[in-house]
C-alpha cells in the first residue's frame, strides 16, 4: 500500500492540519516509507492468531455509576481562547 | 391473525415500494457519563456537569461506568437480540465544535450488542416482524446554540459523554405507519427494562431515518438519511416527505443522491444537510485508551433474570389469565404507567372486595381506559398526574361491586371526585347516592309508576314490549337513580306481564 500527494492531502485536510503545498511530496515520500514497515509485518503468517489487544494481562477496569466529578466550570473554561455566559464560544458553526 | 399484505405506493409511472431504516439514539439510564464520573442530570448550568475527561483535557483516560454496560445489556435481552460477551470500542473520528476530543468513541466493528427481532402490531391488526441490525454504546457530543449570538456560537459540554445507545434496524419497514410502530415499540421497551427514560422532549430519545424507494422486488434504492427526528409524528412526516420527493425524482428521470437531510418541521419538509461522501470520512480504528470490554455469559444471565416483565408477556398475561379484552390490554400495556396504575389499582380493588383479580380486570380496565383516560385527556394531564388516587380509584370501583352504588352513580360520584378530590365514599355518604336495593320499598315505586301510565301499560301488554325500557327509566328517575337496576328488573317484570 502506498499514498500519493492527492491522499496526503485529503488526510490533512481530514486531521485539519494545514500542509504548504510544497511540504505533499515530501511528506507522502516519508508516510510510504511507514508504510513500507509496516506492509514487512504482513509477511508474518498470523493465521489463527486472536490480535494482541495489550503487552500485559489485564482486564478493562469498569467503574461505579456514581457521580465523583464535575462543578468546576471556571477550571474548565480558563484555557479557553473565548467564553460568554459559562459556554465555550466559537465563530458562528454554520451547516 | 390477518395476513401481512405489502403497501405499494402509486406513481405516475407504476408502482413504487418505500424501504425505511432506523437508527434509534436512546440515552442511557445512569447516574454518570459513560467514561467520566460526571452527572448525566438534563437542565443544569452549562458546562457545570464537565470533567476534565469529558472536556478531552490532555492526559486524561476514560474508564468505563459498570452501570451502562449493565444497561445496553439488558436492552438488548429485551429486544431479544443476541449480547456479545466481547465487544470493541473504536474511535469515529470528525471535527466539530461540540466534539471537545475531535473524535467519538463508539463501537464499529464488534457492537455490545448483536442481531435480533421485533414484532409491532399494526393498524389494520396484522403483526410485522422487523429486525435488529445492533446496538452499540457510544458517547453522546456537547450541544450547539447558533441563535444566542450573531457571529458565534455557544457550546455546553454537560451532554458531551453521556452514554448513548444506538440501536440500528434492518431496512424491514415498508411504511411510515411500520416505523411509527416499531419506534414506538422500542421506546416502551426500554422504558419496560428501565434503561432509557424515552422522554423525547429532553432528547432522550431520537432517530435517524433512512429513506429509499424502489420498484417492487428490485435491488434497494440510494437512502437519503435525515438526522435527528425527535418525535414519532415528525418521523412518518420525514417518510412521507422523502418518499414522495425521491419518486417524483426518479420520475422526472433524475437522481436520488446518498446524503444526510434535515427535517423541518414548520414546513414538514427535509432540506439537504451536506454531502456524504467527503464529510464522512470517519477513519474508524480501535480506542488506544480502552481494552475491549469483557463479561461472562453468568454476567448476562443474572440480568436477564432480573429483568421486568416486558410488555408482551403482560399483554399475554393480561388477555389470558386475567380476561381483559386485547385491545384494552393494547392500551393498558403501551406505557409502563398506565399498566402499573392498573396492577396496582386491580390489587388494591382485590384486597378490598376479596374477589379474585380474574374476577375484577375486566371492569377495573373499562374504568381505567374509559373513564380515567377520558378525564385525563380532557385535562391534558397523564396517569402520573392523575387527580384520582389509586387508593380512591380502587375504593369507587368496589363500591360499585359490592353493590353501594349503581354504575350510572359510579359516573357522577366519579366527576365529583375530580372536581373536588373527595374520597368517594365520603360523596356517596354526603350525597345519599347509597343505591336501593331494598324491594319493599323498589315494589311500591314499581306500582306508582304503573298506576300513573295505564295507557303505556295496555299498550305493552298490546306487544310494544319497547316500552319496558320506558318503565325501568321511570323507577330510575323517580329514586334519582339509586334504584338497583337489576332489582328494578327482576320486579318490573312480573308486574308487567301481570
Amino acid at each position: 500500500m502506498s499514498v500519493d500527494k492527492k491522499t496526503v492531502a485529503k488526510i490533512a485536510d481530514l486531521a485539519r492540519i494545514a500542509v504548504r503545498e510544497d511540504e505533499l511530496d515530501p511528506l507522502a515520500a516519508e508516510l510510504n516509507n511507514i508504510l513500507g514497515w509496516i506492509e514487512q509485518l504482513s509477511e508474518v503468517n498470523t493465521d489463527g492468531v486472536a490480535p494482541m489487544t495489550s503487552v500485559v494481562e489485564v482486564a478493562l477496569p469498569w467503574r461505579e455509576d456514581k457521580v465523583t466529578d464535575g462543578g468546576y466550570r471556571d477550571e474548565i473554561l480558563a484555557n479557553a481562547p473565548d467564553s460568554a455566559h459559562g459556554f465555550f464560544t466559537v465563530p458562528k458553526v454554520i451547516e | 391473525m390477518e395476513k401481512y399484505i405489502p403497501k405499494y405506493i402509486q406513481g405516475a409511472t407504476g408502482d413504487w415500494e418505500v424501504v425505511i431504516g432506523l437508527e434509534i439514539h436512546a440515552q442511557v439510564a445512569s447516574e454518570a457519563k459513560l467514561f467520566s464520573g460526571s452527572s448525566t442530570k438534563f437542565g443544569a448550568d452549562p458546562n457545570t456537569h464537565v470533567s476534565f475527561v469529558c472536556s478531552a483535557m490532555p492526559g486524561m483516560l476514560p474508564v468505563i461506568n459498570e452501570e451502562c454496560i449493565r444497561q445496553a445489556v439488558r436492552t438488548g435481552l429485551a429486544m431479544g437480540c443476541e449480547i456479545h460477551l466481547r465487544s470493541v470500542f473504536d474511535r469515529k473520528n470528525y471535527f466539530y465544535a461540540d466534539l471537545p476530543q475531535g473524535y467519538q468513541i463508539s463501537q464499529f466493528k464488534d457492537p455490545i450488542v448483536g442481531e435480533g427481532e421485533i414484532i409491532v402490531d399494526l393498524e389494520d391488526g396484522t403483526t410485522k416482524t422487523i429486525g435488529v441490525e445492533r446496538l452499540h454504546l457510544e458517547q453522546d457530543a456537547g450541544k450547539s446554540m447558533h441563535d444566542q449570538h450573531p457571529t458565534q456560537t455557544y457550546v455546553d459540554l454537560n451532554r458531551s459523554g453521556v452514554a448513548l445507545m444506538e440501536i440500528v434496524s434492518k431496512p424491514d419497514m415498508r411504511s411510515a405507519e411500520e416505523a411509527g410502530a416499531y419506534f414506538r415499540k422500542i421506546r416502551t421497551l426500554v422504558r419496560y427494562a428501565g434503561t432509557c427514560d424515552g422522554n423525547m422532549d429532553q432528547g432522550s430519545m431520537r432517530a435517524d431515518v433512512n429513506v429509499s424507494v424502489r420498484r417492487p422486488g428490485a435491488e434497494l434504492g440510494i437512502r437519503s438519511e435525515t438526522k435527528n427526528v425527535n418525535s414519532v409524528r415528525f418521523m412518518m412526516q420525514v417518510i412521507e416527505f422523502e418518499t414522495r420527493r425521491q419518486i417524483d425524482l426518479l420520475e422526472d428521470g433524475g437522481e436520488v443522491f446518498q446524503e444526510t437531510r434535515q427535517f423541518d418541521p414548520a414546513s414538514g419538509t427535509t432540506s439537504s444537510l451536506r454531502s456524504k461522501e467527503e464529510a464522512h470520512d470517519y477513519r474508524y480504528f480501535p480506542d488506544p485508551d480502552l481494552l475491549p470490554l469483557e463479561f461472562t455469559q453468568e454476567f448476562v444471565d443474572d440480568l436477564a433474570k432480573a429483568l421486568p416483565e416486558l410488555p408482551d408477556a403482560k399483554r399475554n398475561r393480561l388477555i389470558n389469565d386475567l380476561g381483559v379484552s386485547a385491545y384494552n390490554a393494547a392500551v393498558l400495556v403501551a406505557e409502563k404507567e398506565s399498566a402499573d396504575y392498573f396492577e396496582s389499582l386491580l390489587d388494591s380493588l382485590a384486597h378490598k372486595t376479596g374477589k379474585a383479580k380474574e374476577e375484577l380486570a375486566k371492569q377495573a380496565a373499562n374504568w381505567v381506559i374509559g373513564d380515567l383516560f377520558g378525564a385525563l385527556k380532557k385535562t391534558g394531564k397523564s396517569i402520573s398526574e392523575s387527580p384520582v388516587s389509586l387508593k380512591d380509584g380502587a375504593e369507587l370501583l368496589a363500591l360499585q361491586i359490592d353493590g353501594t352504588i349503581s354504575g350510572r352513580i359510579a359516573k357522577d360520584v366519579f366527576e365529583i371526585m375530580l372536581d373536588t378530590g373527595k374520597n368517594p365514599e365520603l360523596i356517596v355518604e354526603e350525597k345519599g347516592l347509597k343505591q336501593v336495593s331494598d324491594t319493599g320499598a323498589i315494589d311500591a315505586i314499581i306500582d306508582e309508576v304503573i298506576a300513573d301510565n295505564q295507557d303505556k301499560l295496555v299498550q305493552y301488554r298490546g306487544g310494544k314490549d319497547k316500552l319496558f325500557g320506558f318503565f325501568v327509566g321511570q323507577v330510575m328517575k323517580k329514586t334519582q337513580g339509586k334504584a338497583n337496576p337489576q332489582v328494578v328488573n327482576q320486579l318490573l317484570k312480573p308486574k308487567l306481564d301481570g
